[in-house]
């Protein structure tokens, strides 16, 4: 096992990239026939013996002319592939359970269409693309995810067997590829505030009550925040402004690992903490995260709900988990 | 272009495609194939059609199974067997013609390919002229087409087009290789069906009344002949086929031997004619050489009755070389035997044309020839297409009541007549004559050259050839059929091309037939051998071929992967000045980030480097004005010299 795998990793030269653009050299594209290709081939022996029996001289000639298409189409399944730039593009995160879609950039520099490439990842499903020429575009690979964590997919299978499907080229690309996986989110009622709180505010709302001024905008900010007619008066400015509202600490809400049922299984208390910061998330909530060894402060916005979902996907553990 | 929905099925717009190609491979064996099947064929791919065309379901498997039975068995039935050649085409354009009825996944569409690469084979078993060579290459960029699309999704039909013709093209230079180069292994290698080598048409090994004169109504070519000095007289054109020797009455064969005769004496008097022929396939052992052969090629004897003989059947087209002497004596010495079996008439028949014989039987046996060689020419004897028909005293009829008849009448009565008159005679069939192709100096001899004349034995002379029709119709062996046949004789067209320039462009074709048939359909172990010779490969083995053979492929390999290289536009010149200049700043300290645009990274050169900020500027100025702007050669040439302008490093 440890041996064939050292082979593949010989041969097939399996290794994260370092250097991007990944560019797919002679070195890194194999080439072996389809299925249907060893047909052709047992059809051309069939029809050879056929033309000698019945000394057909143009058979034979029909039948060298299909072995020489076969050899030129080796040619050009090869040339479908060699030559062609990869670069790993960001990839989103995603929840357990869905699609995950890693985007990777394509480049042709040729004048020729590159069609039908086939990227795939090991035991996921594939997807089909055709790269027009001289062209950009980005494909999405998908990978059903599992589990909660880091998801190093490994590498990309990356295959085609245009023109004419009796031979198939492939290669190794390994894109320096990464997702964070939030766990499943498990919908249950939002905790109560923290004790202490001022309960006269309903939870949801508070932080959203009392206008307080006008600050610049940062990127966290949700843009239901923005203050579009203090921007549309003070159009001299580039600046966006946002409404600040006064918050007491007394609103915020604390999603406490220690609030979650204790007889459920660490991932569905997991589970039920991303649950509650998508409920925070929709109600807009100021919210903090606490979880054994870690803690979050309460905030809002895109950014904070990311990270409030990355510490739960990557709770207690560090290594990447899937790929190979 | 971008991401493809996944394919579990043969896409919808592939279908006509597919149909295209079973139309293209089963569509052309119409035309020997029974009616009911070419109906069933037509039908089921219109029954596709329209099933692609209202997006209709696919019928069950289970009816197209009754379908195929029903299909197989009435073959069974029409050919009398499923293995013959016939049949086993038949069943191909079945399968063919129904295949596209059950077609779903990618690999039902990938059996129809190779189904019409196998029918494209059999096209060869009826005809492998220069259309069936051309149509070979449509079929061919069609199903190549076919099978991009069916890979490449849906593209322009010029794009598929161009990229079939251009596969094909690349791949033909590799065919052309393994034509000259593959080791050739002469066929066949196992017994062929019966129906192999029907339709061959040639003369038959038997002669009876009617049948020279049905053969002549052809005009295929029989053989073309190629003379290495002067071509002789037209007259002196004797073409030996078999030799007929025995008679029952009614049809002339050629009597089986118990033992073998001694081999021929010649003794060759005049001057000898060497040539080459290439012979059609006729089916028959024979090979038709001039009176009489002194060389033969291998493989090849010479009959007690002097025709040449091959070991085996002719059953390919084939190319002879042979010597011979058209003055010459011939078995002064025969056999007691053979002259016995020259004089043997069956008994009782023809009382009159016995009759007659006895009346000449004193005479010496030329005289005897001339006699009725005079009757012939001065009574009223006709040559004709049309003759009567004749009733059980044939000889009788013919000689004294219709007094019509075509060659192997005349040479039937006159064998007949010396015969009951007791000179040894037997009967000669062959071609007589020929015509030469002034495109490409080859005598071409045709089926309608066919004739049949007598040979008598004359003591101290040997076999001496008589041909009645000569005297009956003497431009029939000076100018050919056409001129001895009267007007309104039921000679087919294409024997008499009058018009000058019909007859030039049936030489062209003939003469581009001719070397295609050499060179294309004649290229066999032997020819190989030669070609190769040529080369300067002399006495080559399958190994030495299959070394060059490889080296030749890989080479030509090479050749289309430089060809197909991916070919770069070359860079953009614009982009190449502007980068050149960022890289001479970023020498002298100051690196353009990749994101950073010409007008800010000049305000940056300009606080980092006040001294290059008025050249940084211009250069930045001229940059976008090219890219951004309507900048020309101008601002080009402007940006190109600020690259020179800049000061040396250090300074």
């Amino acid at each position: 096992m440890r041996l064939t795998e050292c082979f593949q990793r010989w041969l097939f030269r399996v290794a994260r990239d370092e250097q991007l653009p990944i560019v797919l050299s002679q070195r890194r594209i194999f080439i072996v026939p389809t299925p249907g290709g060893i047909l052709f081939a047992v059809v051309l022996a069939v029809m050879l013996i056929g033309a000698i029996n019945y000394n057909l001289s143009l058979g034979h000639a029909l039948i060298f002319l299909l072995a020489g298409l076969g050899l030129v189409a080796m040619v050009h399944t090869f040339h479908n592939l060699f030559g062609l730039r990869l670069t790993p593009g960001r990839v989103q995160p995603t929840f357990a359970g869905d699609l995950a879609h890693f985007p990777l950039e394509l480049e042709n520099v040729r004048r020729q269409s590159r069609r039908a490439l086939e990227f795939s990842f090991r035991d996921q499903p594939m997807v089909t693309f055709d790269l027009a020429a001289e062209s950009r575009a980005t494909v999405a690979i998908p990978w059903a995810t599992q589990r909660r964590g880091r998801v190093d997919p490994g590498r990309v299978t990356l295959a085609t067997r245009y023109p004419l499907g009796l031979l198939r080229a492939w290669s190794y690309p390994y894109p320096p590829f990464s997702c964070v996986v939030y766990p499943r989110p498990i919908r249950t009622p939002l905790p109560p505030p923290s004790p202490g709180a001022q309960t006269d505010h309903h939870h949801g709302d508070s932080g959203q009550e009392d206008f307080a001024g006008l600050r610049p905008r940062q990127i966290s900010d949700p843009t239901r925040h923005i203050a579009w007619k203090a921007v549309a008066r003070r159009s001299d400015e580039q600046v966006l402004l946002v409404k600040q509202f006064s918050g007491g600490a007394s609103d915020e809400l604390w999603l406490d690992w220690s609030l979650t049922p204790v007889d459920r299984g660490e991932e569905d208390r997991l589970s039920i903490l991303a649950g509650w910061i998508l409920a925070a998330d929709e109600q807009q909530a100021r919210y903090g995260l606490r979880l054994p060894g870690q803690q979050i402060a309460p905030s809002q916005g895109n950014t904070h709900r990311a990270s409030c979902l990355q510490a739960l996907a990557l709770y207690g553990e560090s290594r990447p988990t899937g790929g190979h | 272009m971008g991401t493809r929905p996944p394919q579990q099925l043969v896409e919808h717009a592939a279908v006509p495609w597919l149909l295209a190609v079973a139309l293209a491979t089963a569509g052309p064996h119409a035309g020997h194939l029974p009616l009911w099947l070419s109906l069933l064929v037509g039908g089921a791919l219109l029954w596709r059609a329209w099933l692609w065309f209202q997006g209709g379901q696919l019928p069950p498997r289970w009816s197209l199974a009754l379908l195929v039975i029903g299909a197989v068995a009435g073959i069974g039935w029409q050919f009398h067997s499923l293995l013959g050649k016939d049949a086993g085409v038949a069943m191909l354009v079945v399968f063919m013609a129904l295949k596209p009825l059950e077609m779903r996944s990618p690999r039902d569409a990938l059996v129809i390919i190779m189904l019409g690469y196998f029918l494209l084979l059999t096209h060869y078993f009826y005809s492998q002229s220069i259309p069936t060579g051309l149509w070979l290459l449509t079929a061919m960029a069609l199903l190549t087409a076919t099978l991009i699309r069916l890979h490449g999704g849906a593209q322009p039909l010029a794009a598929i087009a161009r990229y079939a013709g251009l596969l094909l093209l690349q791949a033909l230079p590799f065919m052309l290789i393994l034509y000259l180069l593959f080791p050739r292994v002469a066929g066949p290698l196992w017994g062929l069906p019966q129906d192999a080598y029907a339709g061959l048409s040639g003369l038959s090994n038997q002669m009876s009344p009617g049948s020279i004169s049905n053969l002549i109504q052809s005009g295929a070519i029989a053989f073309r002949s190629q003379f290495v000095g002067e071509l002789p007289e037209k007259s002196e054109l004797y073409w030996r086929g078999p030799v007929f020797d025995a008679y029952d009455g009614l049809t002339w064969t050629a009597r089986p031997r118990n033992a073998p005769l001694p081999a021929p004496v010649i003794e060759a008097i005049g001057s000898s004619h060497a040539y080459s022929s290439i012979l059609e396939a006729h089916n028959q052992r024979w090979l038709l050489a001039l009176d009489v052969p002194t060389r033969l090629p291998p493989d090849s004897s010479l009959a007690p009755t002097l025709e040449v003989l091959a070991r085996e059947p002719l059953r390919v087209r084939s190319r002879f070389s042979f010597t011979s002497t058209l003055d010459y004596r011939a078995n002064r010495s025969e056999t007691s035997e053979a002259l016995q079996q020259a004089l043997t008439l069956p008994p009782k028949l023809n009382p009159r044309t016995r009759a007659l014989a006895d009346e000449w039987k004193s005479r010496p046996p030329e005289k005897i020839a001339e006699a009725a060689l005079a009757m012939f020419r001065n009574q009223q004897f006709h040559y004709t297409l049309r003759p009567p028909l004749l009733g059980p005293d044939a000889m009788d009829e013919f000689l004294f009541v219709a007094r019509r008849g075509f060659c192997e009448h005349y040479a039937s009565a006159f064998v007949f007549l010396m015969r009951a008159a007791g000179v040894p005679a037997r009967v000669v069939a062959g071609y007589q004559g020929g015509e030469v192709n002034p495109v490409d100096g080859y005598l071409t001899v045709r089926q309608s050259d066919a004739h049949a004349w007598a040979e008598i034995w004359l003591a101290g002379k040997g076999w001496v050839r008589v041909d009645p029709t000569a005297a009956v119709a003497p431009s029939r062996i000076e100018q050919g059929i056409v001129a001895a046949l009267p007007a309104g004789e039921p000679l087919p067209t294409f024997v008499r091309l009058d018009a000058q320039w019909m007859r030039q462009l049936r030489n062209r074709w003939e003469a581009a037939n001719n070397t295609w048939n050499q060179w294309v359909l004649g290229y066999n172990p032997q020819r190989q051998r030669e070609v190769l010779a040529r080369l300067g490969l002399t006495d080559p083995d399958w190994r030495s071929m299959s070394a060059w053979l490889a080296m030749l492929c890989g080479v030509l390999l090479l050749a289309v992967m430089v060809w197909t290289l991916p070919k770069r536009r070359p860079a953009d010149p614009v982009l190449r000045a502007w980068k050149a200049y960022c890289m001479q700043l970023d020498r002298r300290g100051v690196r353009r980030a990749e994101w950073e645009g010409p007008i800010a990274f000049a305000q940056r050169v300009a606080d980092a480097r006040p001294d290059l900020a008025a050249l940084t500027h211009e250069a930045a100025g001229c940059y976008a004005e090219l890219r951004y702007g309507r900048g020309g050669g101008e601002q080009l040439r402007l940006l190109q010299q600020c690259i020179h302008r800049l000061p040396p490093q250090g300074t």
